[in-house]
């Protein structure tokens, strides 16, 4: 095996210095089965840098107190923390206003508030709703129970044999039923990258208003939500650096005030008697009870530690990793890519033939290497494909071309121990 | 962790390579599916019985080396049993895999079984090691279909998500 490593800090002036990077993260220092810990599940769940974590841990050490509530000077400083940590998520997607970010707690919450309070006012029986093969089951069983509840229908569009969206099939989906379209901006079982700016300019030339689920996009390029225009668009804190119990649904304002509230109680509402409730404005009508202070400001600590490295650069990082990684296991007899879209974000899925994928992560997980068995909660993507599950490893920015090479020579061995 | 290098033991590869009992029983008195929602996994165990033994037992299905092995060990281990016999292994084999028991230190019938014991180590498979007995208990117990995630089924244990 001789692939030369990718050169990956070669960009002049380029500020990226991965051992740096590396070493703000505690987690990639330890070897939890007993090997140094090789981390290629960032698509599950990222790791968190010591910025972060020292950000909580003042959070709570000195500035926690209930929010939006009390006059004492702890409330106030715990008020204005979450909320420079919304404005903080607002830059960091480029809203056009920082009360378009709701907090929720990953996406599945995001998408189902959508669905609940957008969804459940605007969509009726006989009306359609297009979704894609692409999508994680959190953007297709919140749409399924809101067609089951009111007689709507789901379109889907299909995939060819790389994992890229058919978008000739998409454009023909569309009649004068069609509310809505979900679409996932980065494939979370296969890592294509949808062509969702496109997508979006069609749908509204037809009056259709699109909900992103950008849970895999925003973790590995520069979102711009004004830039995809893009109606909503939901991402999860903790594969961006942050905690997890926290994400974000961007709505645009003019959406969101249209919206019904999802769930009733404190903190969303103006006033309350037994005769009638007034709701608060956007964004806390949306944010009953208490929230997660502290994963939001830990949240708002993680994209500004994202912002400081560039998203960009970050970019531009994964995708040399993922160009060496896709190169070395093409070579390797007995391994079959499933995702070979032409724009891939990080992520390889891959089968090896006649062995099961939870036997390959078991037995990689013995050389320290983690990373995915199973379907990835996108079984429809894994039905295209003819296979049970599949085995994946993505990567995040502080992902070397040295555990590249770890996951090769845990491939081989995987393939003596089997042969 | 430390055990899953010998999880995958020779033992456990050539039965994986070479499975016992493979394939399907012509007249069986006893059937059962038994899925594994949490992988896709599934198999089918059939067996006959000759008054109170299993005269015939075969199996077939899609899975893991861990669950085909097991399914195959199982089937050579209690063809010829008494039904008594093959519950008692069914118990056995479900608390050495769920570490209820220890099988270096306490009485047990399981032999070459206890390959399996390091599943108790990878939570994540305990799951794959223990669905055929999972089956063949739902078989002889006349439940045609059976899942690990099943809640009033008598083997259900709770093990986390596989």
């Amino acid at each position: 095996m001789s692939a030369r490593q990718p050169v990956l800090k070669s960009r002049p002036g380029s500020a990226f210095d991965v051992a740096r990077i590396r070493a703000d993260f505690p987690i990639l220092k330890l070897a939890p089965g007993g090997k140094p810990l090789v981390y290629l599940d960032n698509a599950a769940s990222s790791q968190m840098p010591q910025q972060v974590i020292d950000r909580l841990v003042r959070y709570q050490t000195t500035q926690h107190a209930n929010i939006h509530r009390a006059v004492h000077t702890l409330s106030e400083i715990a008020t204005a923390e979450y909320e420079a940590a919304r404005r903080k998520l607002a830059r960091f997607i480029n809203a056009r206003e920082e009360r378009e970010v709701i907090f929720t707690s990953g996406t599945t919450e995001a998408i189902n508030l959508a669905m609940h309070g957008w969804g459940r006012k605007f969509i009726g029986a006989g009306d359609e709703i297009i979704l894609t093969t692409l999508e994680h089951h959190s953007n297709i069983v919140p749409w399924q129970m809101l067609a089951e509840e009111k007689g709507a229908k789901i379109r889907v569009v299909p995939i060819n044999d790389a994992g890229e969206l058919l978008i000739d099939e998409y454009e023909k989906l569309f009649t004068a039923r069609t509310k809505l379209v979900g679409v996932t901006h980065v494939s979370n079982a296969l890592g294509s990258v949808n062509p969702v700016k496109q997508m979006i300019a069609f749908a509204h030339a037809r009056g259709v208003p699109v909900l992103v689920d950008g849970a895999q996009a925003a973790p590995h390029m520069n979102v711009d939500v004004q830039d995809l225009d893009c109606d909503f668009y939901a991402f999860s804190g903790h594969k961006l650096c942050g905690p997890t119990g926290i994400g974000v649904l961007y709505g645009k304002a003019m959406l969101l005030e249209r919206m019904q509230p999802f769930k009733g109680g404190g903190d969303m509402i103006l006033s309350v008697t037994f005769e009638k409730t007034t709701y608060n404005v956007i964004p806390q009508k949306f944010e009953a009870g208490t929230p997660p202070i502290a994963a939001a400001i830990g949240l708002g600590a993680a994209v500004e530690y994202l912002s400081g490295i560039g998203m960009d650069a970050i970019a531009a990082h994964e995708h040399a990793l993922l160009e060496y990684a896709t190169a070395q296991l093409q070579r390797m007899p007995g391994v079959r890519l499933i995702g070979t879209a032409k724009e891939k974000a990080a992520v390889l899925s891959f089968a090896l033939e006649g062995v099961h994928p939870h036997d390959v992560g078991t037995l990689l997980n013995q050389d320290g290497v983690a990373v995915r068995t199973g379907h990835h909660c996108a079984q429809p993507v894994m039905q295209r494909f003819k296979v049970p599950a599949t085995s994946r490893a993505s990567f995040a920015f502080y992902n070397t071309p040295a555990e590249v090479d770890a996951l090769v020579a845990g491939i081989r061995n995987v393939q003596k121990v089997f042969s | 962790m430390a055990d899953s290098k010998s999880l995958y033991q020779e033992v456990i590869l050539d039965h994986n390579r070479k499975p016992r009992n493979y394939g399907e029983l012509a007249q069986a008195s006893h059937k059962a599916e038994g899925h594994n929602p949490l992988c896709g996994d599934h198999l089918s165990i059939a067996l006959n019985l000759d008054g109170d033994h299993i005269a015939a037992i075969a199996f077939h299905g899609e899975s893991c080396a861990i669950c085909k092995a097991s399914a195959s060990m199982m089937t050579a281990n209690v063809k010829g049993k008494t039904l008594q016999d093959a519950e008692t292994l069914i118990q056995e084999f479900r608390d050495m895999a769920t570490g209820q028991i220890d099988v270096e230190k306490q009485a047990h019938h399981l032999g070459r079984l206890t390959v399996f014991a390091g599943v108790r180590d990878l939570p994540t498979r305990v799951k794959c090691a223990i669905l055929p007995w999972h089956t063949l208990h739902a078989a002889l117990h006349s439940v045609a279909d059976t899942s690990t995630e099943s809640e009033n089924d008598p083997m259900h244990a709770p093990l986390g998500d596989a």
